[in-house]
């Protein structure tokens, strides 16, 4: 039970009472109870189709309704709640005869052929007796197969509208209408469009919610039984959506939607269609060594031809030269000469033995991984300003914020669900304020829209918090009890007038002050950011922006309001928590620090070293200047999301020696000396930590496949090689193990997740429920007081010029994750988006005598690529945007790689770019 | 279930294009589109409630709804294209043509076949007229419900000028000479309104030297009950709404719908102004906020008479509340109290499931009183000439007045004024000239096509609120349509049923399907009495709205009252 229902439970148990009488026998029920509820809690056999729970009644399809006393027509009693005296009859002649004909109406057009083995109105037939039908069967309307994903079959379609409030409430994606009247009602996606030309993000609430198999999976997986079913998490971005596999054959073949505190039931496309990747034929399933006459090189490498490259061996032979590499470097060139990169892909127990193997094995704090390139920034800013980089509220306290502000990020297409909730909230009468260079699709349901122009954040922002500060707008109160340093802050922005900040941010300042006042005049204020604020070289100065925002107005520490680092990757909080980062130990324990150093040193048995290592990008320049020489690299893709790629790759080529742990030859692979096969996420347990600082196992669903290990096996297999006596713990030993060393999770124990506690850390003990909200009373820093950091606006690093007159901002699709490796190799989403893309407003592709859909040229000062151009007037002139999942259009081969001074994140969202036509 | 691996998992069916899309997902707004919408829709708000008055700016520029302009409009007002469109394909005036289709020519002829006029040969009408005007490419012929037109019967509108007693050569001479647009008949208009004494209840009330509790009072002595047909006490839904919280609205139903009404159009196109100045006495006896009438599209003439009168209204007295009036778009639900406001708030118009009741969340989320335009029409006269101007009439033991749309096989059709409780045969009689040259009496329709039928054996019960349920019939909105030896009760019930058919809203099983299901066994040569029965019981017993719950009262009736015909 997730937490909101929790609350639900909890107000049932204390509502008042009323006595009702269901077919002759009185009965107690909460007021407020649906009949239907009580009436199936008695046993009453009540059939329902357009009835779903956590759906708002719609109460059409009538299968459901009962005789009141009393009333002249049968009621629906999905739709009615109980009242105190009600005589009700669930089992009359007169409520059989209508629960019955509707049954049958509904019946008689259903298609001979089923479409699904779950059709709710079938089953319903069969326990209510239902079994002639006195009518024709109407003419059916053909099927759509526009949609990859999505089977649309109409001939079984109800009109129950469970799909159409699925997409339209539920997931807010607005696609499907209910269209016609009477004998012409109908679904339709958009204008009566082909699913697969509609809007539809291909999310598949609405399949989850068909009880008749109108809309199916297209792999016809509604036709099969699965063998089992195993609970789990999705494997994608930070939001921690929990969800079900459904297994037959020792293959996945679905996935559907779990009631988790993140997700509710509901998934995104990726989530729910993109899970084939596990069985993608270019899966390695042995352990590879290099070929000796194999140059390190991405030049005509291709990943489903392994043995141009590599040859097979062993595991035993692998690990000993994988191993064996790094150790002979290690003696050679001392612990400095190598580095590990983590993954924020893998689990926490990953994690921690990974950076664990790094400090103690390779004897060097050179471990870090992605987030670095995400949100190091934020998390550095957080740390300075209020103690802690996690996030403060969860992405549900939306629905208890009067104001949401989404800066820099776009959650309908990174974080999908979490941003359903921003729109259900919308929805629920709350005011949405979205600050972001482009209109995005959340930008349709904000009430203040600022497209600002790339990289003035701050500029936004110091003009938002001179208007709070000079309209008295902020909390003296708050601000001198929780927090230090305001005068100098009060100083920064005196002079940032938003008249003085418009023409530097593009923003009326009209709509900065309207931002600003319901911002800080709102009860409970959220602010969401994502990479938009991140991916600067002053990205540490936006986010202290962000927090001074919060901070001056005393949105903080209560429901509903707070800050939120919206992550990127399923466990980017938890790889970082688990120690995966250069200057910290799990729980963000500095390494310079002697008594911390000193209690690991003693749970590890082994020496730590006092000095912070170096970050992803320091790490690669390490490695172009060959100071770096050997390295391991667990699940992550520097050769496709490091920025200015040709530096990166030409660091991987350089080093001695590669170790690459991964399920596919990824770009990396292509540089490594050894590659041993891993086990993909379906194919191990482990726990998870999302976005809203909540531990989730995740459990293994399916083999992995040939020879592929899990990863934590793999780990401990190379820890031994490396001197280390790990033995080979179990996963729940390894987290018993790393919960010991951190206070955080303290109270976490694995038999807790095993239960399917929903624990928000930090959590002290086993009988501490976790902590939704933090710093309510302190923050976590000496003294416990807030920090407010000062920010002045500085330009991006590389400004447009005549040779490069554009901006490109990199960053992701909908349907493709990270660098791609997976979700390229999952059918559906490949089918949904093919080719590298590159974004542009449609003016701008007129000046350049392109045409919407044509391939065009990308260049930077650093690289040019060639991708497909798609218009989008919600970009500005002069902005382009790519995500980085396409290999062969790398978008980080054109990224500008100057880092924030602070946080060491590279500059993703800005550089100077041309776009050129290419002749046809 | 059981399980079953016949049917294996197989790749993705659908032809991969290995192309990426050249724009973001779904359809896109051109610049060419948007232009022409924000053109259409000039200084108005885009504000979502306000989505069927911008359809119909588009509509009556095109003759339809051409598919861009909704990507648009969609674009323009914030909304999704899916909202856009549920709420245009769901009425019936609005045609969705997609690119590449033919657009419907520009003029649109409408043949009411409802039941007089099918009773006065419309079918033939029709006929005659789609070959008379095939050759015409600008022009095309089709059926339409019931265009409250009853005593002209039969009835055409060609465009938005309406045709009594049309025939063939009137319809084609319109076409020709070009005359589509409403003949506004002579009103009351503002000034002689005023004249007569008009606004000067408001003025005391605004004034202080009347109080609201006595118009209530007045309301309730007088009987005056809900006259849209399902008669709920005016004056105690004036106190309910009143406790409600602010702010408080109300809506004015001008959906006149119901095959043979036509009385609130009678009321509209003579005395505009006095159901006016009652919505306003309600306004401030309830202290509502504003004021929405809500108009249905076929009263055309209606409209322009609304819109002048309100213009002079509102130069006359500036302070009065907002009155806003909106257009239906040709759809007999939105009469229906919970879909007209689903209406105003510019959605399709499906009935809420009720409770919560309008009076307490009706438009826009906000208590609302909800009026018949006739109910209103009486509140000046119940006030100033006292609750017995209006209590002290009626018969049979009944109380009040009643305005009556007769048509059928009368000789004087028309609204007639007469007391509660006149019995069909006295309504004939003195106010309907008697049957019609060579026709006696059959059946009536007593209170529309929802209303049911009653034979001629029947002509004797008393016509009112009550009186009539006993056998299985209902007043209604006072629509009498009389049949005779001529028509035939089945052939009138299965009218009736394609009415409902056509019109209901399709949101419940037992309406979508049961009068689709239902028009199909009454097209059989012999019916099937015990399904259709079933059915009807169903539809009775499980239909969300009147609409469902009353659609199969004249089948019932046929099969009860006219069993001559089934033998």
């Amino acid at each position: 039970m997730n937490p909101l229902r929790q609350a639900q439970a909890l107000r049932q148990a204390q509502a008042e009472r009323v006595t009702v009488r269901i077919d002759g026998c009185d009965v107690t029920a909460v007021a407020g109870e649906r009949i239907l509820d009580v009436a199936r809690r008695e046993g009453a056999t009540v059939p329902t189709l357009c009835h779903q729970d956590g759906m708002r009644p719609a109460g059409n399809c009538r299968a459901c309704v009962v005789e009141i006393q009393g009333e002249r027509t049968l009621a629906p009693s999905c739709c009615r709640t109980v009242q105190a005296g009600q005589v009700i009859d669930t089992k009359s002649e007169r409520v059989q005869r209508a629960q019955r004909v509707v049954l049958e109406l509904l019946g008689a057009d259903q298609p001979p052929a089923p479409h699904t083995l779950r059709s709710e109105l079938e089953q319903w037939c069969d326990t209510m007796g239902v079994t002639r039908n006195r009518f024709d069967r109407h003419a059916p309307p053909a099927p759509d197969v526009s949609n990859p994903a999505i089977a649309v079959n109409l001939d079984a379609c109800i009109n129950c509208m469970r799909c159409v409030r699925a997409c339209r409430e539920v997931q807010v994606n607005d696609v499907i209408a209910i269209a016609g009247s009477g004998p012409t009602t109908r679904i339709a996606f958009d204008l009566d469009d082909p699913m697969g030309a509609s809007t539809c993000v291909s999310c598949g609430e609405c399949v989850q919610a068909c009880p008749t198999g109108a809309l199916t999976p297209a792999n016809g997986a509604a036709l099969v039984e699965p063998d089992r079913e195993v609970d789990s998490v999705c494997p994608y971005c930070g939001v921690g959506c929990q969800l079900t596999y459904r297994i037959k054959d020792q293959k996945i073949i679905e996935v559907v939607g779990r009631d988790g505190p993140a997700n509710q039931g509901r998934l995104c496309v990726k989530g729910r269609f993109g899970f084939d990747y596990v069985h993608h034929r270019e899966r390695i399933t042995t352990p590879l060594v290099r070929r000796d006459d194999a140059p390190k090189t991405l030049d005509g490498f291709d990943p489903s031809d392994p043995f141009k490259v590599f040859r097979e061996a062993t595991w035993e032979e692998a690990l000993e030269r994988a191993a064996g590499g790094l150790a002979a470097i290690r003696e050679r060139d001392g612990p400095d000469a190598l580095a590990g990169f983590g993954s924020a892909k893998g689990s926490n127990e990953e994690a921690y033995l990974f950076q664990k193997l790094v400090r103690t094995g390779f004897g060097t704090n050179n471990v870090d991984h992605c987030t670095r390139l995400c949100h190091a920034s934020s998390v550095t800013a957080l740390l300075e300003g209020i103690g802690s980089g996690a996030v403060s509220n969860p992405v549900a306290d939306v629905a208890d914020a009067d104001v949401i502000m989404v800066v820099g990020a776009n959650p309908t297409v990174n974080h999908p669900v979490a941003a359903t909730f921003m729109k259900n909230a919308v929805k629920a009468g709350k005011t949405l304020i979205v600050a972001d260079p482009r209109r995005t699709e959340l930008a349709r349901h904000a009430h203040i829209a600022l497209q600002f122009r790339p990289g003035s954040d701050v500029a936004l922002f110091n003009a938002m918090l001179h208007t709070i500060i000079a309209e008295g707008l902020h909390d003296p109160a708050f601000v001198a009890e929780r927090t230090t340093h305001f005068d100098e802050l009060a100083a920064n922005v005196a002079a940032t007038t938003p008249e003085a900040m418009s023409p530097v941010c593009g923003i009326a300042p009209e709509d900065i002050r309207r931002a600003a006042r319901a911002y800080a005049g709102a009860g409970s204020a959220i602010i969401l950011w994502g990479m938009g604020v991140s991916q600067h070289v002053h990205g540490t100065d936006n986010a202290r922006c962000l927090i001074a925002l919060a901070l001056v107005t005393g949105q903080i520490g209560r429901p509903g309001t707070g800050l939120h680092p919206l992550r990127g990757q399923n466990n980017v909080q938890g790889a970082s928590d688990a120690g995966l980062i250069p200057m910290m130990l799990p729980d963000y324990q500095r390494v310079d620090n002697a008594g911390v150093r000193r209690r690991f040193e003693s749970a590890w048995g082994a020496e730590l070293d006092p000095k912070p290592g170096l970050t992803v990008v320091e790490i690669m320049d390490a490695a172009c200047a060959g100071r770096i020489k050997g390295m391991y690299v667990m699940g992550e893709n520097p050769a496709m999301s490091d920025p200015d790629l040709g530096h990166a790759r030409h660091g991987l080529a350089s080093l001695e020696h590669l170790v690459v742990q991964d399920l596919f030859l990824t770009e990396t692979a292509a540089f490594a000396d050894v590659f041993l096969p891993a086990s993909a996420f379906p194919e191990k347990t482990g726990t998870f930590t999302n976005t809203d600082r909540r531990v989730q196992l995740g459990r293994q669903a399916v083999q992995p496949p040939g020879q592929a290990k899990q990863d934590l096996w793999i780990i401990q297999q190379l820890a031994r090689r490396l001197g280390l006596r790990w033995g080979e713990p179990r996963v729940d030993q390894v987290y018993e193990e790393m919960r010991s060393l951190m206070p955080s999770i303290a109270g976490v124990s694995w038999q807790r997740l095993v239960d399917g506690e929903p624990l928000m850390y930090p959590c002290a003990d086993e009988r501490d429920p976790g902590q939704r909200v933090m710093f309510a009373e302190r923050f976590a820093l000496p003294g416990g007081k807030a920090r407010l950091a000062p920010a002045r606006s500085s330009p991006a690093n590389e400004l447009p010029d005549g040779e490069y007159p554009m901006v490109l901002m990199t960053g992701r699709q909908l349907e493709h994750w990270h660098t791609g490796s997976m979700t390229r190799r999952a059918t559906v989403l490949d089918a949904l988006e093919p080719e590298a893309v590159v974004t542009v407003h449609p003016e701008d592709l007129r000046r350049i005598g392109a045409e919407p859909g044509a391939h065009v040229r990308l260049l930077t000062r650093r690289g040019a690529v060639r991708a497909s151009a798609r218009i989008d007037a919600g970009l500005q002139r002069g902005q382009l945007f790519m995500a980085f999942c396409y290999s062969e259009a790398a978008a980080n081969l054109l990224t500008n790689p100057a880092l924030d001074p602070f946080a060491k994140i590279p500059e993703l969202k800005f550089c100077a770019a041309r776009l050129e036509a290419i002749a046809a | 279930m059981s399980s079953t691996t016949v049917i294996r998992l197989h790749p993705v069916a659908a032809p991969v294009a290995r192309k990426a899309r050249a724009t973001p997902r779904g359809r896109q707004p051109t610049a060419e589109a948007l232009d022409e919408v924000r053109r259409l829709l000039g200084g108005a708000p885009r504000e979502r409630d306000l989505l069927i008055e911008h359809l119909h700016r588009i509509n009556d520029a095109h003759g339809h709804l051409p598919d861009a302009l909704l990507v648009a409009l969609a674009s323009e007002m914030r909304l999704s294209m899916a909202e856009v469109y549920e709420t245009a394909s769901f009425y019936h005036h609005f045609e969705i043509v997609k690119a590449g289709e033919e657009a419907p020519a520009r003029l649109t002829v409408r043949v009411c076949e409802s039941l007089s006029c099918a009773m006065a040969g419309s079918a033939a009408l029709q006929d005659e007229l789609v070959e008379r005007l095939a050759a015409r490419g600008d022009v095309r012929v089709v059926r339409a419900p019931c265009i409250g037109r009853c005593a002209g019967a039969p009835a055409v509108s060609v465009g938005r000028h309406a045709i009594d007693g049309a025939d063939v050569e009137a319809v084609v001479a319109a076409v020709e000479q070009g005359r589509v647009e409403a003949e506004l008949p002579a009103v009351t208009a503002y000034d002689a309104y005023v004249a007569g004494g008009g606004y000067r209840l408001l003025d005391d009330l605004q004034a202080g030297r009347r109080h609201a509790e006595e118009v209530m009072s007045a309301l309730a002595d007088a009987g005056l009950r809900g006259l849209g047909g399902a008669g709920f006490p005016a004056g105690r839904k004036w106190k309910i709404v009143r406790g409600q919280a602010a702010p408080r609205l109300i809506a004015v139903n001008i959906d006149e719908g119901e095959p043979g009404t036509f009385k609130d159009r009678g009321c509209l196109e003579s005395d505009p102004h006095r159901f006016l100045e009652g919505a306003l006495v309600a306004a401030h006896c309830i202290e509502a906020a504003a004021i929405y009438l809500y108009l249905r599209d076929e009263y055309a003439a209606g409209r322009a008479i609304l819109e002048r009168e309100l213009a002079a209204l509102r130069a006359a007295r500036p302070a009065l509340v907002p009155i806003h009036l909106r257009r239906g778009a040709g759809a007999y639900i939105c009469g229906e109290e919970s879909a007209l406001i689903e209406s105003l708030e510019g959605k399709r118009g499906w009935p809420r499931l009720r409770p919560p009741y309008v009076a307490e969340v009706g438009l826009f989320g906000r208590p609302t009183l909800e009026h018949n335009l006739e109910t209103l029409h009486w509140v000046r006269d119940i006030v100033e000439r006292g609750p017995g101007a209006f209590a002290d009439h009626g018969r049979h033991g009944r109380k009040g007045l009643r305005a009556f749309s007769l048509s059928g096989r009368v000789r004087n059709p028309g609204v007639h004024l007469a007391p509660a409780g006149i019995t069909l045969r006295e309504l004939v009689d003195e106010y309907g000239g008697g049957m019609q040259d060579g026709h006696a009496l059959y059946g009536y329709f007593p209170g529309g096509a929802s209303g049911g039928m009653l034979p001629a054996s029947l002509a004797d019960v008393p016509l009112d609120f009550d009186t009539l349920q006993a056998h299985g019939c209902f007043i209604g909105s006072a629509a009498v349509v009389v049949f005779s030896q001529h028509d035939s009760a089945r052939e009138l019930a299965l009218n009736a049923m394609r009415f409902f058919e056509h019109e209901s809203c399709g949101q419940c099983t037992p309406c979508r399907e049961g009068t689709q299901r239902a028009v199909e066994l009454m097209q059989q040569p012999h019916w099937d009495v015990a399904l259709l029965q079933e059915l009807s019981a169903v539809m009775m017993d499980a239909s969300i709205c009147g609409l469902g719950q009353a659609a199969p009262n004249p089948l019932l009736c046929a099969i009860k009252y006219f069993p001559q015909e089934f033998a």
